[in-house]
């Protein structure tokens, strides 16, 4: 009695990440790309949900839960290094720390 | 029922669609907010409650907070005060808002209509989740404790910068 298809949970899933993935591969400000990057995340945990609701476990859900710990994780950090690349650069496009030293 | 999780879904895709395509960062935290509010929908019509009230409370608050507290931090000065009044115009917050005037209109006829079942057949409530989290999964939960300490620690390492070193700038 599965009245939501487990096709349709993944083909939302799939559209939210490749959107994700478009805003990464477009945009230059570096915010945007973070902003990005946690679509790409939240579709990945909402694949693994539809997948736990699918067989009736928990272990979707459990996933989800560790990937909202490494986005939280990972968002502190990346915006700790927008902080520091605007007050070296004045800028947030990411062109501008295209070059590395040496 | 379905058309819960339908709508909620269109809604999802279309202000992501919308966040991607922003010029200014506080517009495009406006749609991710009610992208995430929407993923949040889709997760309660699955039959997960639990995991719905934790989008909502930890990414659409707490990470969001983030996001606001930094992109407010990067523009002070007085183009900021006209950024501030450009960003109160309706025009701004009205494609937002009819959004999730939509997401609203959706969970209360859930709420009306249903009666406590689930759209995916069996509801998959907190006592199973935590039962499982802190079962087979308890090795996952202390790697991302020592995860997230290890974000906090890094946070505080990058954006701590001695007096004498900003002097010396």
């Amino acid at each position: 009695m599965e009245l939501v298809p487990m096709r349709d949970g993944f083909l939302l899933a799939a559209a939210l990440f490749a959107l994700g993935l478009t805003g990464v591969l477009v945009r230059r400000n570096v915010i945007f790309i973070l902003m990005s990057i946690e679509v790409m995340l939240n579709a990945a945990g909402l694949a693994f949900v539809v997948a736990g609701a699918r067989w009736r476990q928990p272990d979707g859900q459990v996933v989800f839960l560790f990937i909202l710990a490494m986005a939280a994780a990972e968002v502190s950090v990346g915006l700790a290094l927008v902080l520091e690349l605007y007050h070296q650069y004045k800028s947030l496009d990411t062109d501008a720390i295209s070059r590395m030293k040496g | 029922m379905t058309i819960v999780f339908y709508g909620a879904g269109a809604v999802a895709i279309l202000s992501t669609a919308l966040m991607i395509t922003r010029l200014h960062a506080v517009h495009a935290l406006l749609y991710l907010i009610v992208s995430l509010l929407a993923v949040s929908l889709v997760f309660y019509a699955l039959g997960a409650p639990f995991i719905a009230a934790l989008e909502v409370i930890i990414y659409a608050g707490a990470i969001m907070v983030l996001f606001v507290f930094v992109v407010m931090l990067l523009n002070l000065g007085e183009e900021a005060a006209r950024a501030e009044r450009a960003l109160l115009k309706p025009s701004m917050w009205t494609g937002p808002l009819i959004l999730a005037a939509i997401l609203m209109a959706e969970f209360v006829y859930l709420l009306a209509a249903s009666s406590g079942r689930s759209l995916g057949g069996a509801m998959i409530g907190p006592r199973e989740v935590g039962a499982s989290l802190f079962g087979p999964y308890l090795i996952g939960v202390e790697l991302a404790s020592m995860l997230l300490l290890g974000g906090l620690v890094g946070a505080y390492h990058l954006g701590w910068r001695p007096t004498s070193s900003r002097e010396l700038r």
